[in-house]
């Protein structure tokens, strides 16, 4: 270090090496560490494509994929006359999502149109946690809520002119169950984007004399629009994802059917049902679980990126 | 109005004109407008209303459903092919031991990847990018394609470990581990950059920065964002499924060795019974699972209130 | 700001106004060089040749080269935008922490080039310190904050001392003495910035560096804070950058103006030293037209 005294003559040089570095092998090594904690997440993503690739790969060396993605009779079960369509179960899982979409889509957008642009701070303050807390209950809970609570009531208010009843199993109730679960998907990212929308677009609309509701409908919600679809794709995912109910409340036959009163086979509590079950590894029937698998991870996989596109769109408009 | 004011007629015209229309213009909204806004209105609160009937319901009827069997004799019994003996002690254990599996493992790969990704990679090279495009795509992938890569991985495959607790909690964590990165970065994100600049101005190490001021900053927001990730953790069925988590038998708490359940397996294993008295004792269990959620998260809301730095 | 507000009778100087007859004087006071720093040797701790800092490509500061000199203040001053921070963060390669920021030219300091292969910048701060426009405390305890530098320097022996020293040399020991342990964050911006002033000290550097320190703080915690620079004078080289020409008058004793041109050809506008002297110069008789607009006050 420099000598610091103020007389002219002392020379002031460093001494040698004084700025060069300090061999810092605690550091390095650190740094090693944390890097390899960050790669984990790469290695997970690895892991879930190897584990799911290699038996698929053998699954399509003895079933033709055409079989497998137009087929519609699923039965894996039967060993020698085996079908591999999964149109049905994919059916089945769609069947589903369309009933949660159904309740999710309006009650999710109603609300993050009614937090938006209607609610006071204090209303505000106490309804979205609250809608939080639904997207908290475990699954499982929602299961239950669809086959005691949900079945039955469907089963007592079901007016004659649509038909037969639902039975114990049933589409219906599960996606009534799935719906509700993620209504805090669509509910908080739409409302994230309406937010997003700045103040003076709403203003400018209610200085030209639009009511609320014009405003919310013809200003706001076209503005944020790529956020909310972005939201109800991410809802999609995660109904199509969805295990427990599914698989408590909707039956485990495979069932190329729409309707929401029989009972079909998700494509994930069949994944459930089979690895489970008493089945030898290395033999056809195991390997649809990971064919199932891969479908339903590229399925979801791809609606991630596309709403991850959208919310990014978005985000770079008002940000 | 008298006409005498306005110097002329166009004049005195103008201002009848500009009078009228203001007139118009603030006046009440046209009766049709008032009524389709009230509908409206209602209709978004029917969608709220909706959305908070079906949850007031689904824990009324957990809560009604169970009630016979919710007290202390639910908890300490053991599982059994009785419903009236059954209890939730094996789950319990269960669940606390693969809960603490997941937390010494996703503290710190957790913590140690939100690090570095706040404080040491570089936006701008491709790998970085890449982990955190890895990080946001694995945090939608289905819990029970985890399950999945337990099954192929961890319970057999590589780790081989069968289908024990650690395998259990191994796959829960790599699960939550996403949502445990997130949060670790806002944390470490809120510390705001002057304290940075202050300390490496000092000759302080980025390391020396991280450990003596960044981190000690960030603490109250880590731990909550672990805590409100590991009670997503407790609720999670499939995956446990896939790697296990069904057996009952006697339970003698060890990580290695010996099959398990947890919580909302058994809960799950109960409500695919017909008789009765299991409905019974799901609807009680799940209450009671919910009463953990709820202390959970409670307590990491107020860890959160207590000690949170304000800037 | 003309007035002295501190009753500090370290401050026995009066200020005296010269100027040019055919001008029409300066704006400013300039302190009489009584015990002038040209009775020092103009030994320089800084050699800037030909510096420049380029962001992303866009140059913001070009063609920077003067001597600072050992046991002085370095006044840099001019309007908004022409890089004197720029210029300031390089002494201590804190613009190594912005990416895309790329230093051209060369800096010596005291024969060792700043920027040299073998240099390690966590070295070089240790050396140069800086103290930052608003005060930046840790949020923990006075004492841990003055003891934070020497810890991580390994210097753990007489911590007390250590930071009783600093808080001296700050002349903020009497005002904390009792409150070693209290948090620095309940402490008045004036406090904390000389907080952070004692910080530095305590880690016995070379140089302090200071990036308009007064600029957030009122009159009174101006005033004292400059009381301080003349005091650490002695001990210390300090450059410092600052947008308030008084204060550059009142305490520096050379000075360099800065401005900032748009050069031709290109869209960039980039800052430029006009003019570096004596402070007494600069404030009475520049030689540059610009730099005379400036310290009138014909620009602001």
């Amino acid at each position: 270090m420099a000598t610091r005294d103020t007389t002219a003559s002392s020379a002031s040089a460093l001494p040698p090496g004084a700025l060069e570095a300090v061999p810092r092998w605690g550091e390095k090594a650190i740094y090693a560490l944390l890097v390899t904690c960050a790669v984990v997440s790469v290695a997970t993503t690895t892991a879930i494509v190897i584990s799911l690739l290699s038996p698929t790969i053998s699954f399509f060396g003895e079933v033709p994929i055409t079989d497998f993605l137009f087929g519609t009779e699923w039965s894996p079960q039967f060993g020698e006359q085996a079908q591999f369509g999964v149109l049905a179960i994919v059916v089945g899982t769609l069947n589903v999502t369309l009933w949660a979409l159904l309740v999710a889509v309006p009650c999710g957008l109603g609300a993050a149109i009614y937090l938006s642009e209607y609610a006071s701070r204090r209303v505000r303050k106490v309804l979205k946690p609250t809608l939080e807390v639904l997207a908290g209950i475990p699954t499982v809970a929602f299961g239950f809520f669809a086959l005691f609570f949900i079945t039955p009531l469907l089963q007592d208010v079901w007016p004659g002119f649509l038909g037969e009843e639902p039975g114990i199993f049933n589409a219906g109730a599960a996606g009534i169950a799935i719906g509700v679960l993620i209504i805090p998907i669509i509910a908080s990212i739409s409302e994230d984007a309406m937010s997003a929308v700045p103040g003076g677009l709403r203003e400018g609309a209610y200085a030209l004399g639009a009511t609320r509701m014009r405003v919310a409908l013809r200003v706001v919600v076209p503005a944020a629009l790529s956020g909310i679809v972005a939201s109800i794709v991410l809802a999609v995912s995660r109904a199509i994802g969805e295990t427990m109910v599914v698989l408590i409340a909707a039956g485990s036959t495979a069932n190329l059917t729409m309707s929401p009163v029989e009972s079909i086979q998700a494509m994930t509590a069949y994944i459930g049902v089979t690895a489970t079950g008493d089945i030898a590894t290395n033999t056809i029937e195991y390997d649809t679980i990971f064919a199932v698998g891969t479908l339903l991870f590229v399925m979801t996989l791809l609606m991630n990126m596309v709403s991850i596109r959208l919310v990014r769109r978005y985000r770079e408009v008002y940000e | 109005m008298s006409t005498e004011r306005y110097r002329s007629e166009r004049t005195r015209l103008a201002v009848a004109g500009a009078r009228a229309r203001t007139r118009v213009a603030l006046d009440r909204q046209p009766v049709g407008d008032v009524r389709k806004g009230g509908l409206f209105k209602l209709l978004l609160l029917l969608a709220v209303g909706i959305a908070l009937a079906m949850l007031v319901a689904l824990i009324a009827d957990a809560v009604i459903d169970g009630r016979e069997r919710l007290g202390f004799g639910l908890l300490f019994e053991k599982g059994s092919g009785d419903p009236e003996q059954a209890g939730l002690q094996q789950a319990l254990l269960g669940t606390i031991y693969l809960i603490g599996g997941v937390m010494l493992t996703v503290v710190p790969l957790g913590v140690g990847a939100a690090i570095y990704l706040e404080e040491y990679a570089d936006d701008t090279k491709w790998w970085n990018r890449l982990i955190e495009v890895n990080i946001q795509n694995l945090a939608a992938v289905p819990s029970i394609v985890y399950g999945i890569l337990g099954l192929a991985f961890i319970v057999r495959g590589p780790l081989d470990l069968g289908f024990v607790v650690a395998a259990g909690s191994l796959t829960l964590a790599l699960l939550v581990l996403p949502t445990v990165i997130l949060a670790g970065r806002e944390a470490i994100r809120a510390v705001p950059d002057s304290i940075r600049q202050g300390s490496l101005a000092l000759g302080a190490t980025r390391w020396q920065t991280i450990r003596h001021q960044v981190l000690p900053a960030s603490i109250p927001g880590i731990v909550t964002g672990v805590i409100l990730a590991v009670s997503r953790a407790i609720g999670e069925t499939a995956p446990l499924l896939l790697v296990g988590a069904a057996t009952f038998v006697t339970f003698k708490p060890s990580f290695f060795e010996g099959g398990y359940t947890a919580l909302p397996v058994q809960i799950f294993q109960w409500v695919t019974r017909p008789q009765d008295e299991f409905r019974v004792i799901a609807a009680a269990g799940i209450v009671v699972l919910l009463i953990v959620l709820l202390a959970m998260n409670s307590f990491a809301i107020w860890l959160r209130n207590r000690y949170e730095q304000q800037w | 700001m003309g007035e002295q507000v501190t009753g500090d009778e370290r401050r026995t100087d009066e200020p005296t106004v010269e100027g040019r007859a055919d001008s029409p004087g300066p704006a400013v006071a300039v302190r009489p060089r009584a015990e002038s720093a040209d009775s020092r040797s103009r030994e320089p701790v800084f050699k800037l040749e030909e510096v420049g800092v380029k962001y992303g490509g866009v140059p913001a500061v070009r063609e920077i080269s003067f001597d600072i000199h050992r046991g002085h203040i370095t006044a840099l001053i001019g309007p908004s935008g022409c890089g004197k921070s720029t210029l300031i963060r390089c002494l201590n390669r804190m613009n190594d922490l912005i990416p895309g920021a790329v230093i051209e030219g060369s800096i010596i300091y005291h024969g060792e080039d700043l920027y040299g292969d073998r240099v390690d910048p966590v070295q070089v701060r240790k050396l140069i310190g800086m103290v930052f426009q608003r005060p930046n405390p840790f949020p923990k305890s006075v004492y841990d904050n003055i003891a934070f530098g020497p810890r991580m320097l390994g210097r753990k022996a007489d911590l007390d001392e250590t930071v009783e020293t600093a808080l001296r040399r700050a002349a903020l020991w009497d005002e904390v003495k009792d409150r070693l342990k209290d948090n620095a964050f309940g402490m008045s911006g004036g406090q904390q910035q000389r907080l952070c002033i004692a910080r530095c000290l305590a880690i016995e550097p070379d140089v302090i560096l200071m990036d308009e320190p007064c600029s957030a703080l009122d009159p009174i915690s101006t005033g004292k804070i400059e009381d301080l620079m003349l005091e650490l004078k002695r001990d210390y080289s300090i450059v410092i950058v600052t947008h308030n020409m008084q204060q550059a008058a009142r305490v520096s004793d050379m000075t360099a103006f800065f401005t900032v041109e748009l050069d031709q050809g290109e869209k960039h506008r980039t800052g430029r030293v006009v003019e570096y002297d004596d402070t007494e110069k600069i404030f009475t008789n520049p030689s540059d037209p610009r730099t005379e607009a400036y310290v009138t006050g014909k620009v602001g």
